[in-house]
């Protein structure tokens, strides 16, 4: 599957299918910094994704001036 | 996982609820928890003019959203900064979301203003960026919000930004500060608007979702000055902690506002008088606003006298085009 990692501007490959949960600890994201899209559903950390996907990390930590 | 509500299909989950929603349920959800800060707090009412602080980003856009659901009179304000592309795209956002709607927003612009932007305030007074940024902020929502007849003023902090506010004033023991932390400011001076946080029950990962589910078109792109802020550090600090207790940045802010604040609030003893230069209120003779673009526009007049012998001939410098580097 394409992953699309918003916050670090890049864009990764992984192969197989797997929870959400175990793809952001396979890529060392933070579940709680992140919220994972695939077409214009976001997915809960037990939902599957498979190779045909393209998923979306987006950032969800905004920060600067209070 | 299944919905709370309805057992379909989850799309949010809320760990330190222990429950997730569907998309309809979960924003049910978001809707009680912004009426229950709105009541709760006694915040405003329907009759109240509100000014809802926007930057076109998830927070300040998804408040004004549910406000507007809600049946709040909740006008928009935007203040052009003036960093580049990012305040350019921020301005669109916050433009194509009120004509979506059609709501009215108001636009302050320290550019057009000032004549410089938010980073030569900074540079003018050694603050990091994000000091200048939030003093610019705080002085142009008040004013804007007094001279228009607002009587309170909603920006966008939600629960992470008042963990990690909180969070940083601990590390650092900074009591006075502790002391102005709330959820509702209230007015104290005549042209003082009460400020007000009706997001401070949401998480920061729920106003996101929120915007997503609402189909609410926000910037998602950071502020190039908020690279290395310590605001950021102690959120990621604070995510560390809450992924694996989940609850932690509620039970650290709410039980602040539960059972800290009482033993601080009476730090909060400044006087406010009217400054003498523009007649906001403030706790000195002259405003920290109007102290800042006083060094800085003295700054830019040291600047361009230093350059005119060189540049004699030449078109005037322009703001846009004075030296940037911090000598």
């Amino acid at each position: 599957m394409k992953v699309l990692i918003r916050h670090q501007k890049r864009e990764v490959e992984v192969q197989g299918r797997r929870r959400v949960r175990e793809l952001l600890v396979e890529l060392g994201v933070n579940p709680e910094s992140v919220l994972v899209i695939r077409g214009a559903q976001l997915l809960t950390h037990d939902a599957q994704v498979a190779d045909e996907d393209t998923v979306e990390l987006r950032p969800v930590v905004s920060g600067g001036a209070a | 996982m299944r919905c709370q509500r309805c057992k379909g299909d989850a799309t949010v989950e809320v760990r330190r609820h222990h429950t997730a929603f569907c998309n309809e349920h979960f924003i049910e959800f978001f809707d009680r928890q912004v009426e229950r800060a709105i009541d709760g707090e006694h915040m405003f009412t329907r009759g109240d003019r509100v000014l809802v602080a926007v930057s076109g980003g998830k927070d300040s856009l998804a408040l004004w959203d549910v406000l507007r659901r809600l049946g709040y009179d909740a006008t928009g304000l935007y203040i052009n900064l003036g960093i580049g592309e990012y305040s350019e795209e921020s301005h669109r956002k916050s433009v194509a979301f009120a004509e979506g709607q059609g709501l009215e927003l108001l636009v302050a612009d320290i550019p057009h203003e000032y004549g410089m932007n938010v980073e030569e305030f900074a540079r003018a007074t050694r603050r990091v960026s994000c000091s200048a940024c939030g003093l610019s902020k705080r002085y142009l929502f008040n004013r804007v919000a007094v001279d228009h007849g607002f009587q309170v003023v909603a920006t966008g902090h939600n629960l992470d930004d008042e963990a990690a506010v909180l969070f940083g004033n601990l590390l650092h023991w900074q009591i006075e500060y502790l002391a102005r932390q709330a959820p509702v400011l209230p007015s104290t001076h005549p042209r003082l608007a009460r400020k007000v946080k009706p997001l401070y029950r949401i998480a920061e990962r729920e106003a996101a979702a929120y915007a997503i589910v609402r189909g609410i078109d926000y910037i998602v792109d950071e502020c190039p000055n908020s690279v290395g802020a310590k605001s950021l550090l102690y959120k990621d600090a604070l995510n560390l902690l809450e992924q694996a207790a989940p609850g932690t940045k509620q039970s650290l802010y709410w039980g602040f506002l539960e059972r800290g604040r009482p033993l601080v609030a009476a730090q909060d003893n400044a006087t406010l008088r009217d400054c003498v230069h523009c007649g906001q209120p403030t706790t000195a003779e002259v405003c920290a606003f109007c102290r800042m673009t006083e060094r800085a526009a003295e700054r830019m007049r040291v600047r361009q006298a230093g350059a005119a012998p060189r540049a004699a001939g030449a078109p005037e410098t322009t703001p846009a085009a004075a030296p940037t580097a911090g000598g």
